[in-house]
């Protein structure tokens, strides 16, 4: 906090808090701990949103449980915090219930890859039009610091205290073998990048994966011996190179080993409700109600249908899969 | 803020109105499409599953959506998600599909999250008896899912009823912004029989209850005991929050056990405070009988044969179908345990709403169950026998 803000009277500091337009700031303070990463990937969010002059009213958050999960109930947007590991089923059915919804996931590795690990290879399969962060820090913070999906092999946790000997997921591999459109991994320090994939995500359709390294200073931290958040910075300075492109296969991490980041996967398919509205367009025909449009496309439908089903607006059928970068 | 249940008549859309020659897990989806549901997640599992494909193919031709999700934990959270995102929506399982409901079901009761979840009971325990029928879960219905709550119950009695039934279960459902479970069971729910469909001008449905205030002010929770607060769906600018954990009106966490007093009550009250709304049941002979027969769904068709025979013998005999089995019409059952010699309780499970009816009749007169282990209807000749029993 600067001389300004500490000279601020409470209420005046969260009015003018810059994140205050994006922030339920009568819930501050959060309950982050000193050094977590969480709070810079929801400020490089709210950048994200910011520039992508979206409209806020239209954007839902959606979270599980743990240090992650606590982001829908900080956030200013209508967001649901649900139970362990069921953020991506909860945002499936919201997103399909309002597709009109930019909906985003914000969840934690274990959250995500663990317990929720079926509905997030689920949701990649199917390219449910969601944005969905991980803010990974290889850890169960929440609980106090157990071995997580993430865990590199050989870390200390509470529940491998000698070490782990699993091997972990590689998240990007994960999310690009089971049909994601869009990867991507930065570390916390790459506040300015993490922006703009986030800014990408949001303004693109189908299913987005942005993993997020940030350090557990109070767990995975400390009891690894790795210093406090400044030392996880210059770690993520010193041993993290971009790589856009990177074949995900390559990206393992090994514990304080050198970490690949960037843009890994970028491709276009058609999302889970356009597939729902191209098929049932084809095979059921003129009886077909489109899905989920809003009510420019509908008018476009009927304009359209007045000429005949040829002249139907064309959902992307293709698949490319070029990865590109 | 006073509620009165916005009711209007359903959307012609949904309704193919005549009679039909159909099963009650077929019921059950035409129930649900006349009610105005159109989101289904779900999961396949018998002997449910003809309930989601029944949904599958109608609901391209009403604007509806199907998904069928990775598994029923998924379906359910769907449910959630879909319901804040302005839907009417329904999933259907059986046993072991309803067990992996039950965390879900709990962020459903604690966030006040309207849906409709049929469970087409079948033998278990574990994967049990698929095929064959049960009513083992009425207490999971109960009990199911950690922590205090209450929810409802609905039990048909046949495809028709399962047609109804469905309609009912969402307009309680939205009414008291809770989830509501229709307890049929696999007898019912493979049985073809007539199913009447009236027209759409003639189906009374409740709408959910929307928000009409400022933005900015909208409070998801009212902790009345009695009735519920309003709902938003997302994209309307109200920016909502909702969350499992104990919650003030505005929806934040406030873990306090104050707080949870206030919570919890609510959840409980606004149930059991509406039980006379909410409870129905039909009667038979129940003035002057010696003997009463509480039975619900499939089992009280069978329990019919078993009373028209004791009548013949001369015993007075009257019958209780509990069509609304949570929350049980206690005092009813306190009521009538003062003027009877017994109550007969056959059931297909080991004797679950028994000794609900026991701890209500709380020694005041014989309560006789019928048990089953699962897996066929009663014989009539087991009811005889217990009301004989019960008449002594």
């Amino acid at each position: 906090m600067n001389d300004v803000a500490r000279n601020m009277d409470d209420a005046t500091f969260r009015q003018q808090n810059p994140m205050a337009e994006f922030l339920r700031m009568e819930r501050m303070p959060h309950i982050w701990c000193p050094g977590c990463g969480i709070g810079s990937v929801v400020t490089s969010f709210a950048e994200a949103v910011k520039e992508s002059g979206l409209d806020m009213d239209k954007i839902a958050v959606v979270s599980g449980i743990g240090c992650t999960g606590r982001v829908a109930g900080y956030v200013k947007f209508d967001s649901l915090h649900t139970t362990h590991g069921r953020a991506i089923p909860v945002a499936t059915g919201l997103k399909l219930a309002n597709p009109e919804l930019k909906v985003v996931v914000f969840s934690g590795d274990g959250d995500l890859t663990s317990i929720g690990g079926n509905h997030f290879i689920h949701a990649a399969r199917r390219n449910m039009d969601l944005v969905v962060i991980c803010v990974n820090n290889f850890t169960y913070g929440m609980t106090g610091g157990q071995m997580t999906p993430t865990t590199p092999t050989t870390a200390n946790a509470s529940t491998t205290p000698y070490g782990n000997y699993e091997y972990p997921f590689s998240l990007p591999f994960l999310a690009d073998a089971a049909g994601a459109t869009y990867v991507a991994r930065w570390t916390s320090l790459n506040a300015r990048n993490i922006t703009e994939s986030i800014g990408e995500a949001l303004n693109r359709k189908g299913f987005s994966f942005i993993e997020v390294i940030t350090p557990c200073t109070t767990l995975y931290q400390r009891r690894n011996r790795l210093g406090d958040g400044l030392d996880a910075m210059q770690y993520y300075h010193d041993d993290a190179d971009i790589e856009h492109g990177a074949d995900t296969r390559t990206v393992d991490i090994t514990f304080q080993g050198k970490l690949k980041t960037g843009k890994f996967v970028d491709r276009q398919k058609p999302t889970y409700l356009d597939a729902v509205n191209t098929h049932y367009a084809n095979v059921i025909g003129d009886d077909y109600e489109l899905y989920g449009k809003t009510p420019m496309e509908k008018k476009a439908e009927e304009d359209a249908k007045k000429h005949g089903i040829d002249d139907l607006p064309e959902p992307e059928l293709t698949c490319d899969s070029e990865d590109d970068a | 803020m006073s509620q009165l249940p916005h009711k209007v008549t359903a959307d012609p859309k949904g309704v193919e109105s005549g009679p039909h020659f159909m099963d009650g897990d077929h019921a059950l989806a035409e129930g649900a499409l006349a009610a105005g549901c159109r989101f289904f997640a779900g999961y396949p599992i018998t002997p449910s599953t003809e309930t989601a494909e029944r949904f599958a193919e109608r609901c391209p031709s009403v604007g509806g959506l199907f998904i069928q999700m990775e598994d029923e934990i998924a379906s359910i959270a769907a449910l959630i998600g879909g319901a804040w995102g302005g839907q009417k929506v329904m999933t259907v399982t059986s046993g072991p599909g309803f067990s992996l409901m039950m965390e879900n079901i709990g962020l459903a009761v604690m966030t006040e999250t309207p849906m409709v979840i049929a469970n087409v009971q079948r033998g278990g325990p574990s994967t049990g008896l698929p095929t064959l029928t049960a009513q083992q879960d009425m207490m999971q219905a109960r009990w199911g899912s950690h922590g205090d709550y209450r929810a409802i119950s609905l039990v048909p009695d046949s495809p028709q009823e399962c047609f109804d039934l469905a309609i009912e279960a969402f307009n309680l459902s939205e009414t008291y912004r809770v989830p509501v479970f229709i307890m049929t069971d696999e007898t019912v729910g493979h049985m073809h029989e007539k199913v009447v469909i009236p027209p759409a001008d003639q189906i009374e449905v409740v709408e959910r209850n929307w928000y009409k205030g400022p933005k900015g002010e909208y409070r998801p929770y009212q902790f009345t005991g009695k009735d519920v607060a309003p709902m938003v769906k997302a994209g309307d600018g109200h920016r909502f929050h909702v969350t499992g954990l104990t919650h003030d009106e505005r929806g934040y966490p406030a873990l306090t056990p104050e707080q949870n007093v206030k919570v919890v009550s609510h959840l409980i009250n606004k149930i059991d405070s509406n039980v006379d709304k909410i409870s129905r049941v039909e009667e038979d002979g129940i003035e002057g009988a010696d003997v009463v027969v509480v039975s619900y769904g499939i089992t009280s068709r069978i329990a019919i044969r078993a009373v028209q025979e004791a009548r013949k013998s001369g015993l007075k005999v009257g019958v209780l179908r509990l069509i609304t089995v949570w929350p049980l019409c206690e005092n009813k059952i306190r009521e009538l345990a003062g003027k009877i010699k017994g109550f007969v309780v056959p059931e297909i499970n080991y004797g679950q709403i028994v000794l609900e009816i026991e701890r209500c009749a709380a020694g005041k007169c014989k309560v006789i169950s019928v048990n089953s282990c699962g897996g066929a209807v009663h014989d009539p000749e087991e009811i005889l026998t217990a009301i004989k029993e019960a008449a002594k």
